[in-house]
């Protein structure tokens, strides 16, 4: 499904990513674990075409990507920080890559209700962004970047930054989830504990 | 937790300042709001509402054409003024390159020059038939007031996260639809902001169109003089005057509820960063280029145009300011260096009564806490007011004996100074209002009553500050235009006074002389806000209020 390399990425004279090299297979869900700094989230810009690699090649579905546009390349991306559009509800949220796609309008709003079900926040179309929890807003960023039907998801240390309760139960819905979808995905995580729940092989980066 | 601490010193405090100290403080500037600019709008009011004037002044032919250009000049240079400013407001807010300061105060720096100079500079750089025309007049306000959407959109711009941008692309987002989808709307209110400023600001125009538009553009501002100095329909101007404040009340509100909806705050630093590809570092230098040359252009050209006579460089039009006289025993009528000499002594009066005034109700209002608020407002009023109005007001108001001081000259200072007020409140009250009130406490327990405090730390902290004002408001004297025009007397012209003459005259020699007046009053200005600016960034001058 995804091939990606040798890829290095510098700034400046500073390597940040030196002849990475990646297999992912359709369905597969495979987790990056290595402590921050070793270039696991310039990895997943690489993939998703926000950083253009110094060297190595991305390959998606036998087509050469490396320097196809992001918004061309049918690659979702959950941010760590989610990145909702604060100016739109969690159903327009959910809908937007929908939208850039000009599906018709009945089409998104089905899609969008099915999506908010499958993560368990049936009803809240309408919230606005600002009033939604922690994990209600992972939930959501996880629904906006699957309703395009991504080839492949990546997903940027999703569940950072929320408590060990909600942590536990979001790892087993996110791993439910993926499976239930046949998404293709990779997770990049720092807890070697979070990527044996969730993915079915992990990669180990930084660690020689 | 700001306000929570607010709330602490306010009620539990028990080294309160003296009951007497900020109405003490308050009352020289609400005494001089009151007695200039409250009492000469309600003198205003008085003459129109008497029952013949608003009909009279309204029944004057040619109003309605004046109203619908005012308007149409003020809707299209708002509107192209936003366009144009998106591509500097963009760079500026998101790349980091070498000369990025240079270009930002290169782009500020006209939005704070005398009208007259911008007027100047578009009458030099305009080829002759566009003189007079509308398309002049909205080209210089758009060169006027880039600096508007530069500093309120990208200031919007500079902290939008970069990710939120990301999110959108990697959702199948093209560059345009991540513009309209995502960026747009997000700007918007700071969009709307710049919008209102550049609409107030181009409809109450003066300088610009008295020197660009012509007798065939009157704008309500130019309507307004022409009527109370050459028709001497006062009631006429007064009524115009009226209508016009209306107009900007309606304008501020509307934009008001507008901005209201829809803001998002996001924290964190500016996202700047280099251009990474060849060809990005190409586009941002390409435009960096551009709006470098068009900021300095028009300038350039003016500076030029008093160097030139007959088709030949020469210092003649410098060498000659001097002497009145164009040919022996033909007098000009302007005298461009008692011109210079007195837009100096105003400048200097202004600059002290402003300094004194502003900084006593800066102390006041910072003092007074939450109930300064009124009198922040009410010296804040004289810069929504136009010009020209303030002006009128101050005419009309001081022509009777007891206050016959239509003639007196230093009338003029203090109409500057009204203006200058509110830019020495704003310079001066983030300062204040940086004081943690724990210097205070610390002061008292070093055994410093509430008062000895306040004097050793709040007074001592506004001095330098107070200098860097000043310069400002001198600054602002030198290019006062609008309600000099109405207060002017023969043989007391302000230099801006001195180069609408000059550049009105026709003949070469005048007309360069005007320019070369300019020049100086381009230098004068422009180094006067070089040197703030760098005291502002330095002491944290003009900081958003924190509180």
């Amino acid at each position: 499904m995804l091939t990606v390399t040798d890829v290095a990425v510098r700034f400046g004279a500073r390597p940040i990513l030196d002849g990475m090299s990646l297999e992912l297979a359709t369905g597969e869900v495979v987790a990056l674990v290595g402590p921050s700094g070793v270039g696991k989230s310039t990895l997943l810009r690489v993939i998703a075409g926000l950083l253009r690699p110094d060297a190595g090649s991305v390959v998606l579905a036998g087509r050469d990507i490396t320097t196809l546009p992001t918004h061309q390349r049918n690659i979702g991306l959950m941010f760590q920080d989610e990145q909702l559009f604060p100016h739109l509800s969690v159903a327009r949220n959910v809908g937007f890559g929908l939208r850039m796609q000009r599906q018709p309008r009945a089409t998104i709003a089905d899609r969008v209700v099915e999506l908010l079900q499958l993560v368990g926040l049936e009803g809240f179309g309408d919230r606005a962004i600002g009033r939604l929890s922690g994990g209600e807003a992972k939930r959501v960023a996880l629904a906006r970047a699957l309703a395009p039907r991504p080839a492949v998801l990546l997903l940027d240390e999703p569940l950072t930054g929320l408590d060990r309760e909600l942590h536990d139960r979001l790892v087993v819905d996110l791993a439910a989830l993926l499976r239930a979808t046949g998404t293709s995905a990779l997770l990049v995580t720092h807890d070697a504990e979070e990527a044996t729940a969730i993915a079915d092989r992990t990669v180990r980066m930084g660690t020689q | 937790m700001e306000r929570d601490r607010a709330a602490l010193t306010l009620d539990a405090e028990p080294n309160t300042l003296p009951r007497w100290l900020v109405p003490a403080l308050a009352v020289l500037p609400a005494t001089f709001l009151a007695g200039l600019y409250f009492w000469p709008l309600g003198t205003l009011l008085t003459r129109v509402i008497q029952p013949d004037s608003i009909g009279d002044a309204l029944q004057r032919p040619g109003l309605a054409g004046v109203v619908w250009f005012t308007f149409w000049q003020a809707l299209s240079s708002t509107v192209l003024t936003l366009a144009i400013g998106f591509a500097p407001a963009y760079l500026l807010a998101r790349y980091r390159f070498l000369g990025r300061h240079a270009l930002l105060a290169l782009v500020t720096v006209p939005f704070m020059l005398p009208t007259v100079v911008v007027g100047a500079a578009f009458l030099a750089l305009l080829p002759k038939e566009w003189h007079g025309t509308a398309q002049a007049v909205v080209i210089a306000h758009v060169f006027f007031n880039i600096a508007v959407v530069v500093r309120l959109v990208g200031a919007m711009w500079a902290v939008l996260p970069t990710d939120l941008t990301a999110a959108a692309r990697t959702l199948g987002a093209s560059p345009a639809q991540v513009l309209r989808h995502v960026v747009l709307p997000l700007l918007r209110p700071s969009l709307w902001a710049a919008a209102t400023v550049v609409f107030l600001f181009t409809f109450t125009s003066f300088g610009v169109v008295r020197l660009l538009g012509g007798p065939a553009h009157p704008t309500l501002e130019v309507e307004i003089v022409r009527r109370a100095t050459q028709l001497g329909d006062v009631d006429g101007a007064a009524v115009l005057s009226l209508l016009q404040l209306l107009v900007l009340a309606i304008a501020v509100w509307i934009s008001a509820r507008l901005q209201r909806r829809g803001t998002h705050s996001f924290t964190g630093s500016s996202h700047w960063r280099r251009a990474r590809s060849r060809r990005e570092q190409c586009a941002v230098f390409c435009v960096a280029a551009a709006v470098a040359i068009v900021m300095l252009l028009p300038l350039t050209v003016m500076v030029s145009r008093s160097l030139r006579l007959g088709g030949r460089w020469t210092l003649i039009a410098w060498r000659e300011l001097g002497s009145s006289e164009v040919r022996p025993g033909v007098s000009l009528g302007v005298d461009p260096i008692a011109s210079l000499l007195t837009s100096l002594r105003f400048a200097a009066v202004a600059a002290v009564i402003s300094v004194i005034v502003g900084g006593l109700a800066a102390l006041a209002i910072a003092a007074a806490r939450r109930r300064g608020a009124l009198l922040d407002i009410g010296l804040m009023l004289p810069l929504g007011t136009s010009a020209v109005t303030v002006g009128l007001g101050l005419l009309i108001t001081f022509d009777t004996a007891p206050f016959d001081w239509r003639g007196r000259w230093w009338l003029i200072p203090l109409g500057h100074a009204l203006v200058a007020i509110p830019f020495v409140v704003r310079a001066v009250l983030p300062v204040l209002r940086a004081i943690p009130s724990d210097q205070r406490a610390a002061a008292a327990t070093l055994g410093a009553s509430p008062a000895r405090a306040w004097l050793a730390i709040d007074v001592r902290r506004v001095l330098r500050p107070l200098v860097a004002a000043s310069g400002l408001a001198g600054a602002i004297s030198l290019g006062e235009f609008g309600a000099t025009t109405l207060l002017t007397r023969a043989g007391r012209e302000t230099m801006p006074i001195a180069i609408a003459q000059l550049l009105g005259r026709t003949g070469e020699l005048p007309r360069a002389q005007g320019f070369a007046l300019a020049t100086i009053l381009l230098v004068a200005t422009a180094a006067i806000i070089v040197i703030v600016m760098g005291a502002a960034e330095r002491e944290g001058l003009f900081d958003a209020d924190r509180h």
